[in-house]
């Protein structure tokens, strides 16, 4: 009781309390989604589905956006696969986490999402299991039922651009970017990974930049302390 | 669609944690993947700060990041962090449209 929190608690606290700003966030991107889709001519199930199953919003809205402008199934399969392309690097930064039997590792793994996964990262390689999992559950649980309303309901929601939800993202990422800077080399990895993205954006497809970034990775193999 | 979407990030996602697991990555392969946290994160804060379809694109995204840097300079908590990124881009949003 009157011990003080050891530093890898507070941060977990620090961590679960960022997960609840963010579920929110992404309950409004769910909920817009839901919306979206729906004017997209997806119907009701389908969405819902996909929100089940894919649990990845940059991917979803690229199908709506392609769908919605008369894109046909082929190009929207194509850009959701790509964008969500990022998640084989993303899931082997956390395979150690992940213990037990393949089929209880498989259905885990669906909770990483780029949220969860940014959220448990503490530097130097090492993740908190228990918030990735925690983190993951509580986004899974708001963007499906955000979708779910935004199918239902959406119209009278809004955009979440209106609330600046969009500039939060990135914000997020940064502030658990910084802490990760203290190494020379993951500071130098992290500037030629986010030099790579930036060129990509005109050039490439979405999705790429991010997957084509990790190749600054190979920066560890020059030897140091990452 | 929905079915093949969903089932190939089924396989990203499930890549690591499935054919690695709790096994001990060689040293140089250990090296390289610890990089993977500050390299995906920088990428991703940069395709969401200027990323649009196929252009950079500068708008309010841009005055929320830069909120939060400070915000982050100054120590604040991650939520905290969040809310005042989200309400910077609001603002720039509704006073330059």
């Amino acid at each position: 009781m009157s011990s003080p929190p050891s530093s890898s608690e507070t941060r977990y606290r620090d961590g679960l309390r960022a997960a609840i700003a963010v579920a929110a966030t992404v309950w409004f991107f769910g909920a817009s989604f839901g919306l979206l889709a729906r004017a997209a001519g997806m119907g009701v199930l389908a969405p819902l589905v996909l929100s089940a199953t894919t649990f990845a919003g940059s991917a979803q809205f690229a199908i709506t956006s392609i769908l919605g402008t008369g894109g046909g199934a082929a190009a929207a399969i194509v850009a959701a696969v790509l964008l969500n392309t990022r998640y084989a690097p993303i899931s082997i930064s956390v395979a150690r986490l992940f213990h037990g039997p393949r089929l209880r590792r498989l259905v885990e793994s669906q909770l990483i999402v780029d949220e969860s996964w940014a959220l448990a990262s503490r530097g130097g390689g090492r993740f908190d299991r228990r918030l990735l999992l925690g983190a993951g559950l509580l986004l899974y649980v708001s963007w499906l039922s955000g979708t779910a309303v935004g199918v239902f309901a959406g119209d009278s929601l809004g955009d979440p651009k209106n609330l600046g939800l969009d500039g939060a993202f990135p914000a997020l990422f940064l502030a658990l970017l910084v802490p990760q800077l203290r190494a020379p080399q993951a500071a130098l990895a992290a500037v030629v990974g986010g030099a790579i993205a930036l060129v990509l954006i005109p050039v490439t497809p979405p999705g790429t930049p991010i997957v084509a970034a990790s190749a600054a990775c190979l920066l560890g193999l020059r030897g140091g302390k990452p | 669609m929905v079915l093949v979407v969903g089932i190939a990030t089924w396989a990203f996602k499930a890549a690591g944690p499935v054919l690695l697991g709790d096994r001990e990555l060689p040293e140089p392969v250990a090296r390289v993947a610890a990089l993977l946290a500050p390299v995906l994160l920088s990428a991703l804060v940069v395709t969401q700060t200027v990323g649009g379809d196929n252009e950079l694109v500068l708008d309010a995204r841009l005055a929320g990041v830069a909120a939060g840097a400070v915000a982050i300079a100054a120590r604040a908590p991650l939520a905290l962090v969040v809310v005042i990124a989200a309400l910077a881009t609001a603002l720039t949003r509704l006073l330059v449209g």
